[in-house]
């Protein structure tokens, strides 16, 4: 290992310019000429619209034009796809309604853009939007989705709002195994739906040139070319060749900036309407209305064990709301990145899961960082810990029970499972978080008048996302390769294009420590490029923990093919036989001679061709990939969460957090473990603080930070944070990803950590202070009344 | 429109704007200063933060006509010389962001932070202090040890 290759906790390239306030976000960048664009939303959950008048907005000073669903239909603009085929039990195919960039004819969610105003200034398009006159039909509307089949029908295609029936595993083996159990454990559980809150909200400028009849947009995207794809291919924009979109410096995404949005969509489209730029930047209040919400599950769940607490059964029944629309990767996620993780780190015989996908009056629902991963996880981990207690086993030791110990392991729910050592992140961590002594710390809280608890969560995740084929036998539509390209400069200098994207992620620095650590040339010489279909060629963007296990892979491999072509320089340069060289360290050696020749003397000769022949070899040392996984991969690892509950007012403060993962090999430790911390953040946000909430007319009732609680550094501790490795041993560099690992854990050694200290089976998230204060009077009730 | 007049990073700035120009928008739009950002309605991300005479303070809720023959830093400011600032050496050696869109305001809520508490803060202290600071990515795990190294740093640095 040099000092900045594979391993080293190299500080970040891209910091210099976040830290001088000299990144470029998409909101930082001003167009020549640029207009404004301002939505008007609909401010019912749901309503036909009768009629729109635009005329009084249209003649305001600066107004350049003011657009609805009509002017979109008369210019053949498309529809929004979800890009992912589910097909219920029956095998029917699930129900995709229209989705219209502006609505037409009906809005279905409070924050449906119906219109929007173009105008010299923001402030005038603001002012215009206010004097569009909308005629409404109100009509009934419906949030929850445990009551959306028997709520007004949203879309006419979609009777009863169902979108799909789904079911995975064997029904009639998981029954037989519930049958025969000797314990069942049971919960209800509401799987709380969050407002994502990229810090930097979401923001485009779309450009046309009618020189070239071509469209640029800047975008707050984590997959510049799915954008591209999705808004030539199924919008029609235009031609993919005539679309260039760059995703500059993204401040965070979470899942939330993967998805094609319609505010992108009408950026474009207007610029070429009205011949100028158009710039949207969204407000907070308004991404609370418009960006894709995460989770929104309820789910009952049941878990079947025998007599020595080995678990024979898992049966789970969920319904997941999707919202008003289907959002572009909304259907995969409670089906094939939720059921398919229900084994959890357990060796269980037997799973049925059904899921019921519903339509409501609310904003779509879709990936959220983790996305179905924390769902299961917390089903799964919930079910183990509340089983436990009423075994009357350790929760720990019923996990050790249960633990899958060789591999590869094929659950029931698709997944198999390619290495791991579950017994050894639990252990370091009930080490780490020195569980031996827990009942001492309880006493101590206990004479302090505080209720301490402690939770355990051994989640497993399946990142890399993933093998095409596999995919595309589960209905995506797209292959999850990635693609990266290495460009040496004649100098030495190398440039890698990645079909990756970094919104936070530090690629530029983890990708360029693999570059430096396989040639051997310092990491100041190798700039990473993503983020631009003009320059990369094609990619499938950063999400579900890829960019590691997929993205680096791809870049090894033309890694891979750069050294078979530098070797071949090498031998003429050397005058040896190309099965002669070696390259160690930066050097091409003859073997067992003292020839050698530097990487940048071969990156010349590369490009100078003096030494060779064009019909020996062709100039140039330039090599691209695609990537593509033989399996996914499976981070797992303990989190423990230890808190004390302040009894008089349900106060829940955190006093300790161990965290313990497998992400197999670590490329940057520094950057690893922020990622973790990021991700607890975002667990225990969603455990104690975050509920986006609407009421029952489908009003979104946390619509600002005001309402929302966004976690804050005085809501967290300080976390410890270790590591166990096991290689991963489906791609080259033996990754697994970190990106989701703390979200998935974390909510679910919250709650059971909260549940212990009070000495109830559940609380719902978010365990805010009048929940769990609830939950004690609850629990005190009976003990009272007997 | 009203004619405001200020200093920005050392250099005296006049400029006709809107009365209902916001100081952010001021810097963001008519000076370019993009390094300061806006990632909220409400006042309550501290992505704005900006030092208005030494006082750190949320660009996003002043208007620009408020802060008329004040002296503002901004985060493009705070670097001299070439020379980064102890607080922005300490986010980066301490791995204290991540997308760094909240890095600006946090930088500068911090700096401020070590004028008002000193150099020696305490976990508790720095924590209760970021209460009009929110970042969704680091889990403020590094923002937290990075600004109790900045602001030790900083005393070093001013004893040099
Ligand atoms: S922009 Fe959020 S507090 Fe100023
Ligand atoms: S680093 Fe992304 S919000 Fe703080």
């Amino acid at each position: 290992m040099t000092g900045t290759g594979i391993g080293a906790a190299v500080r970040r390239k891209e910091d210099l310019r976040f830290i001088t306030g000299r990144g470029h976000y998409t909101d930082d960048i001003s167009r020549p000429g640029q207009a404004y664009a301002c939505f008007l939303r609909s401010p019912h959950a749901h309503a036909r619209i009768r009629s729109i008048d635009t005329s009084a907005a249209a003649n305001l000073p600066g107004v350049l034009a003011v657009l609805t669903g009509a002017e979109l239909q008369a210019d053949k603009i498309g529809n929004l796809i979800c890009g992912w085929m589910i097909h219920s039990k029956d095998g029917s195919p699930m129900k995709m309604a229209p989705h219209p960039a502006l609505a037409v004819g009906k809005v279905c969610y409070v924050g449906d853009p119906v219109a929007v105003v173009v105008a010299e200034t923001l402030p005038q398009a603001k002012d215009a939007a206010e004097k569009i006159v909308v005629d409404y039909e109100v009509l009934p509307a419906v949030a929850d989705p445990a009551k959306a089949k028997e709520g007004p029908q949203i879309h006419e295609v979609a009777p009863r709002n169902t979108i799909y029936e789904w079911a995975l595993g064997d029904k009639a083996a998981t029954d037989a195994a519930f049958a025969s159990a000797r314990h069942v454990t049971r919960l209800d559980i509401v799987n709380n739906r969050l407002a994502p809150n990229a810090l930097e909200p979401r923001a485009a400028i779309g450009e046309y040139d009618a020189g070239s009849d071509s469209f640029t947009l800047w975008n707050t995207t984590q997959n510049p070319h799915v954008a591209r794809l999705v808004i030539s291919a199924f919008v029609g924009l235009a031609p993919e060749h005539k679309l260039r979109v760059i995703a500059p410096d993204v401040g965070g995404g979470f899942g939330s900036k993967i998805f094609i949005y319609p505010e992108e969509v009408v950026a474009l489209w207007a610029s070429k309407r009205v011949g100028r730029p158009v710039k949207w930047t969204c407000d907070r209040s308004e991404a609370f209305l418009a960006d894709a919400h995460g989770r929104d599950h309820v789910t009952h769940a049941e878990m079947a064990f025998d007599d020595k607490g080995k678990i024979v059964g898992l049966r789970v029944h969920t319904i997941a709301n999707l919202g008003a629309y289907m959002s572009t990767f909304s259907s995969s996620i409670p089906t094939y990145l939720y059921a398919t993780l229900l084994s959890g780190q357990y060796a269980i015989p037997h799973i049925y899961c059904e899921v019921d996908a519903v339509y409501t009056n609310t904003v779509p629902v879709d990936a959220y960082r983790g996305a179905g991963r924390p769902e299961a996880t917390f089903v799964v981990e919930r079910l183990v810990e509340v089983g436990a207690r009423e075994l009357g086993i350790d929760p720990p030791e019923l996990r050790r029970r249960n633990f899958i110990k060789s591999f590869p392991h094929q659950t029931p729910v698709i997944m198999t499972y390619d290495a791991g050592d579950y017994e050894a992140s639990l252990r370091k961590a009930l080490e780490i978080a020195d569980y031996k002594n827990f009942p001492k710390r309880k006493r101590e809280s206990a004479r302090r008048g505080k209720l301490r608890g402690i939770g355990f969560s051994t989640y497993i995740e399946a990142c890399g996302i993933a093998p095409s084929q596999a995919v595309g036998s589960l209905g995506a539509g797209v292959g999850l390769w990635e693609s990266a390209e290495v460009r040496v400069n004649p100098t030495g200098s190398v440039e890698v294009l990645t079909g990756s994207h970094s919104h936070g992620q530090g690629h530029e620095t983890t990708f360029a420590q693999l570059v430096s650590d396989r040639l051997g040339i310092p990491i100041e010489n190798v700039s990473v490029i993503h983020g631009d279909t003009d320059k990369v060629q094609f990619g499938m963007g950063t999400y579900g923990s890829r960019s590691g296990a997929v993205g680096m892979s791809a870049i090894a491999k033309a890694l891979d093919k750069v050294e078979a072509k530098a070797k071949k320089v090498a031998s003429h340069l050397l005058e040896a036989a190309e099965g002669d060289i070696e390259f160690k360290d930066g050097k091409f050696i003859v073997s067992g001679t003292d020839k050698s020749a530097t990487w940048a003397d071969v990156a010349l000769h590369a490009y100078i061709a003096h030494k060779f022949s064009g019909q020996e070899l062709e100039p140039g040392l330039k090599e691209g990939a695609f990537y593509d996984p033989t399996n996914f991969t499976f981070p797992a690892g303990c989190h423990i969460c230890e808190v004390e509950v302040d009894p008089d007012t349900g106060e829940v403060t955190i006093v300790g957090w161990t965290a313990v993962d497998d992400f197999g090999v670590v490329i940057n430790p520094m950057i690893v473990e922020g990622q973790v911390h990021g991700g607890i953040a975002q667990g225990v946000g969603q455990a104690l603080l975050e509920h986006a909430v609407y009421n029952s007319d489908g009003q979104l009732v946390t619509g600002s930070l005001m309402d929302y609680a966004m976690p804050r550094a005085g809501n967290l501790p300080s976390y410890k944070v270790d590591m166990t490795v096991t290689r991963c041993p489906s791609n080259p560099l033996g990754v697994k990803g970190c990106g989701e690992a703390g979200a998935i854990a974390a909510p679910a050694a919250v709650i059971n950590a909260v549940t212990d200290a009070v000495g109830v089976e559940d609380i719902p998230m978010p365990a805010t202070p009048q929940a769990v204060w609830s939950a004690i009077r609850s629990r005190a009730q009976p003990r009272q009344a007997a | 429109m009203p004619t405001v007049s200020m200093t920005v990073n050392g250099k005296p700035v006049s400029a006709e704007v809107e009365p209902r120009t916001l100081l952010v928008q001021f810097l963001r739009e008519h000076l370019r200063l993009t390094g300061t950002h806006v990632g909220c309605d409400t006042s309550q991300c501290g992505a704005c933060v900006v030092h208005v005479d030494g006082v750190a303070m949320k660009s996003c809720t002043t208007f620009a006509w408020q802060v008329e023959g004040c002296h503002v830093t901004t985060i493009e400011g705070l670097a001299k010389d070439g020379k980064l600032h102890p607080m922005q050496e300490a986010f980066r050696e301490h791995h204290g962001l991540q997308c760094g869109f909240c890095t600006p305001g946090m930088i500068m809520a911090a700096v401020e932070m070590v004028y008002r508490k000193g150099h020696d803060l305490d976990e508790k202290t720095i924590r209760e202090e970021l209460d009009g600071n929110l970042c969704r990515c680091t889990g403020y795990h590094n923002i937290v040890k990075a600004i109790h190294a900045g602001a030790r740093a900083m005393r070093d640095s001013a004893g040099a």
